[in-house]
């Protein structure tokens, strides 16, 4: 008999649990609704950024619906019907991505400020007190230096990381064949290829490698939750561009571009720069230069003269014959 | 006689020094770390509109998954063991191989089918229903991950006590359903629960299928493990531990509950 | 068979209708679980096959014998393989402590058996990296090694073995044993001759589950392994690297492999029941 009663009390449980259930949200209803969908790390400043959106005329009524995940992740969702107003994603190839399957606009970078909302620079996260003086990246080849980065392949914001290294070399004037070499001796070095930029500053914080190829965003990100990031800003590195658009299924693209407009302003900006991430504005850049120094070597990937993202995404990333897979394979131990 | 003694101390020794290794290691951290910090930041992570929100979805999941499988797992297990007919072994086979597949492809066969671009994704738009990104779609894949386990506990038990006892109901003239509910059902009571333990501990911490098809859509699509991820990304490791913790316990208490629903120990 | 004929039937011979409705129920269940997992099971392999095939077949062929994709196979069938082993030599001991034994807190350990499952990948990933990765409170490093691989792995199938196993236990009838016991057999007599045939089915069942799902993993491994292509990359890894770079047909391509690598194996535990359970029938 007892177990009929707990059987019936757990029935009971359930059903009362699920009662409390909100339904998932029924369409829009009246009012503006935007969807932002943008890759992970952005989602504390949009916490700070859409209610202070709201409190503005234009963003008066507007209410929101949010999704945070890795930026591959969130440009296939996109892609596979994912309900998207607003797409901020991690590097300008994700939103080419959707360009060619006819969600944004080739337009895009005719945007404001070339349609980047943020910036920030590849940087190396040291273990305290940097034992092993790393400075530069011919420091990441010094024998028995063990480098933690993202796999490029899967982790479409390791891509920087590659091409900082590629492009500092060759701004110190080495040629194309001397950046490949050092950029095989580096892999050489890498001892573990997480998947995501998130899961290899786990992997640093457990212990693992003298250095962390990261973004400075993540760095002082991580900081700000108490954890121990210290990093150094080398004198050659790459500005990181964070692209954001207004897609052409929007529901309301009118509010959606005020939206970005929003995000231009010194005050949405200044929350960005609270939250790590380089201002595009340059007034507030200028404020904030005490946090973000602008070192002497620091160029964009359109600076490098490889033909922008597109050119380099094939010459160095196609998977078959990019010149990162033919290096995987080379220190994997397999030739050619 | 000693020699038995000796041989179950041995055994002892070697599942508890296996559990403890695998099994008892890792949960200890987990309850560390939960409350490394003190109470606080479990606490705000677990009591977060969001946080409950995505038990709630969880739980709703779990409770359409859980009958589903345990449904077609008896009826699965009954037609391999029970019942002749053509290509047997492939289909007792075909039931395993939901879990062989890595979520990250199990989201993407999703896309394939119920993409915009998909096999189906046309149907849905133009009938106006929202597969994927919202619940039906989290539901088809939890299903889909947690499938064979209860026809996978069922089957060796069913093979085990054998089929006398069912065909002299049958003799006796019992109908199918009469002889299922009172003698194979029964049988197998152990095999099924254990199965349903194991299919709603799946469901609970299922992560990287539904994860994929959910769309994560803040305060929406996204499940408890989801959210556990969401705490991770932003080095909030407290509450991440914290919503495993309650997932785990979760998982227990329906051990507990289905245990207790136990019929008498018979032999043992 | 009509209502008319069947009530036909049932009146010349009671043994006939039962054998026919016998034979309708056989028919509507093998009808229902056949739909379930073609729906279901079927109709997404499909759809990886198609993709797969979707550049052509030269490029499958490129994509599933590329040095890193086959690198990845043979670690991931390796480790997946011992792995089911494993767990077939503990999940066993672990299943009959539980049922057999009596010691403080066995209801506690009973009760965090399925644990691994309840947690999701990233904790599990996590806690083992914290335990037995660079920052080891018991000073055993395997992180981002091959031992990492097949730590993961067991520590995700470790219920599948112990709880397959478990409910034949407890049903086996402990007075066979009890008589073979006095009549002066040995214990390892015992375990061959009557447990052992009798956990078998329930043996190979928890394998399977534990080969299907090592071999699936992606969460866990992906964060304590490593990912190092050519020596601690698995294959779920390196179908979500194919992904992310665009190239899904690749992705599609070496999955089916993998599955139907898997099939094979699922097959031939279903076969090794088949052949060892032989004598029983005869």
């Amino acid at each position: 008999m007892r177990r009929r009663y707990l059987a019936l009390a757990l029935a009971l449980g359930l059903i009362a649990v699920a009662s409390t259930f909100t339904p998932l949200a029924a369409g829009r209803g009246a009012g503006t609704q935007l969807s932002l969908v943008a890759y992970s790390t952005p989602r504390d400043a949009y916490a700070a950024l859409i209610p202070m959106f709201q409190k503005t005329p234009d963003g008066d009524g507007v209410s929101f619906t949010q999704s945070y995940g890795a930026s591959g992740d969130q440009t296939r969702a996109i892609i596979a019907g994912l309900d998207a107003d607003v797409v901020e994603l991690s590097l300008a190839p994700d939103m080419n991505q959707l360009v060619n399957a006819g969600i944004v606009s080739a337009n895009w970078r005719k945007q404001s400020y070339k349609g980047i909302v943020t910036d920030s620079v590849v940087v190396f996260v040291v273990r305290p007190g940097n034992p092993k003086h790393i400075k530069s990246w011919n420091d990441l080849l010094r024998k028995g230096v063990q480098v933690v980065t993202p796999n490029p392949f899967t982790s479409g914001g390791a891509r920087w990381n590659v091409m900082a290294a590629y492009g500092s070399w060759r701004k110190q004037g080495k040629t194309d064949k001397q950046a490949q070499q050092n950029l095989l001796r580096l892999f050489r070095n890498v001892a573990v290829q997480d998947k995501s930029a998130r899961d290899s500053v786990n992997t640093f914080l457990s212990g693992k490698g003298d250095v962390l190829l990261s973004y400075e965003n993540e760095a002082i990100g991580g900081q700000k939750k108490g954890q121990s990031l210290p990093y150094v800003i080398p004198k050659t590195t790459i500005l990181i561009e964070n692209p954001i658009a207004v897609t052409k299924t929007t529901h309301d693209a009118a509010k959606a571009n005020q939206f970005l407009r929003f995000l231009r302003t010194p005050a949405a900006q200044q929350v960005f720069a609270d939250w790590g991430y380089r201002p595009v504005v340059p007034k507030v850049l200028a404020k904030n230069r005490k946090r973000f120094p602008v070192r002497p070597g620091q160029f964009t990937i359109d600076q490098l003269g490889l033909g922008g993202w597109d050119a380099v995404q094939k010459r160095f990333f196609d998977p078959k014959t990019g010149i990162v897979a033919r290096i995987e394979r080379q220190v994997g131990g397999v030739t050619g | 006689m000693r020699r038995p003694r000796f041989g179950k101390l041995g055994l002892r020794s070697v599942a508890l020094t296996y559990l403890a290794l695998i099994l008892v290691g890792p949960l200890a951290i987990v309850f560390w770390r939960t409350f490394e910090h003190g109470f606080a930041p479990a606490w705000n992570a677990l009591t977060q509109p969001d946080t409950i929100h995505a038990f709630e979805l969880t739980l709703l999941i779990t409770a359409i998954a859980v009958p589903v499988n345990t449904v077609f797992g008896i009826v699965c297990a009954l037609v391999i063991v029970r019942r002749r007919f053509p290509g047997k072994g492939l289909l007792n086979a075909f039931v395993d191989l939901p879990l062989a597949l890595s979520p990250v492809v199990v989201g993407l066969s999703m896309f394939l089918l119920y993409g915009r671009n998909g096999w189906f994704g046309g149907w849905f738009e133009d009938h106006d229903i929202q597969f994927l990104f919202a619940l039906p779609a989290m539901v088809v894949a939890t299903i889909f991950v947690s499938l064979p386990f209860v026809a996978r506990e069922v089957v060796p038990t069913l093979r085990e006590i054998g089929d006398e006892q069912e065909q002299a109901a049958r003799t006796l003239g019992a109908g199918s359903l009469q002889t299922f509910r009172r003698i194979t059902l029964p049988s197998i009571r152990w095999a099924v629960i254990y199965g349903v333990i194991l299919t709603t501990a799946r469901c609970l911490g299922e992560y990287g299928a539904v994860a994929v098809v959910s769309g994560r859509i803040q305060g929406q699509t996204e499940t408890a493990t989801l959210r556990v991820e969401e705490q991770y990304e932003q080095f909030n490791l407290a509450g991440a531990y914290a919503i495993s913790i309650v997932l785990a316990l979760m998982a227990i208490l329906v051990l507990v509950a289905m245990t207790a629903i136990r019929p008498k120990e018979g032999a043992a | 068979m009509s209502p008319a004929s069947a009530a036909a039937v049932a009146a010349i011979s009671p043994r006939r209708a039962r054998v026919a409705r016998e034979r309708a129920t056989t028919a509507l269940s093998l009808g229902f679980v056949t739909t379930f997992l073609l729906v279901l099971v079927g109709l997404p392999i499909a759809a990886l096959l198609w993709e797969a095939r979707s550049d052509g077949t030269q490029s499958f062929w490129e994509a599933i014998s590329s040095p890193e994709a086959v690198a990845a196979l043979k670690l991931t069938l390796g480790a997946s393989i011992a792995v089911a082993l494993l767990n077939a030599v503990l999940g066993t001991i672990t299943a009959s402590v539980l049922v057999r034994d009596e010691f403080r807190g066995k209801a506690l350990v009973n009760a965090i058996i399925d644990l691994p499952f309840a947690l999701p990948t990233i904790v599990a990933g996590l806690t083992l990296l914290a335990l037995y990765g660079p920052k080891s409170p018991v000073g055993v490093d395997v992180a981002y090694t091959r031992a990492a691989v097949v730590l993961a792995m067991m520590f995700v199938t470790l219920p599948f073995v112990v709880r397959t196993v478990q409910p034949v236990l407890q049903e086996l009838d402990l007075e066979v044993e009890a008589a073979a016991r006095s009549l002066g057999a040995s214990e390892t007599t015992v375990f061959r001759r009557i447990v052992f045939p009798a956990i078998l089915p329930g043996l190979l069942s928890g394998m399977a589950l534990a080969l299907a799902k090592a071999i699936g993993e992606f969460g866990a491994l992906v964060i304590i392994t490593g990912n190092l292509p050519f020596k601690t990359e698995v294959s779920s890894v390196y179908v979500f690297g194919r992904i992310e770079s665009g190239d899904t047909a690749a992705a599609a391509g070496v999955a089916v492999v993998l599955l139907a690598l898997s099939f094979v194996l699922l097959l031939s535990i279903g076969a090794v029941r088949q052949v060892a359970t032989r004598h029983e029938r005869a």
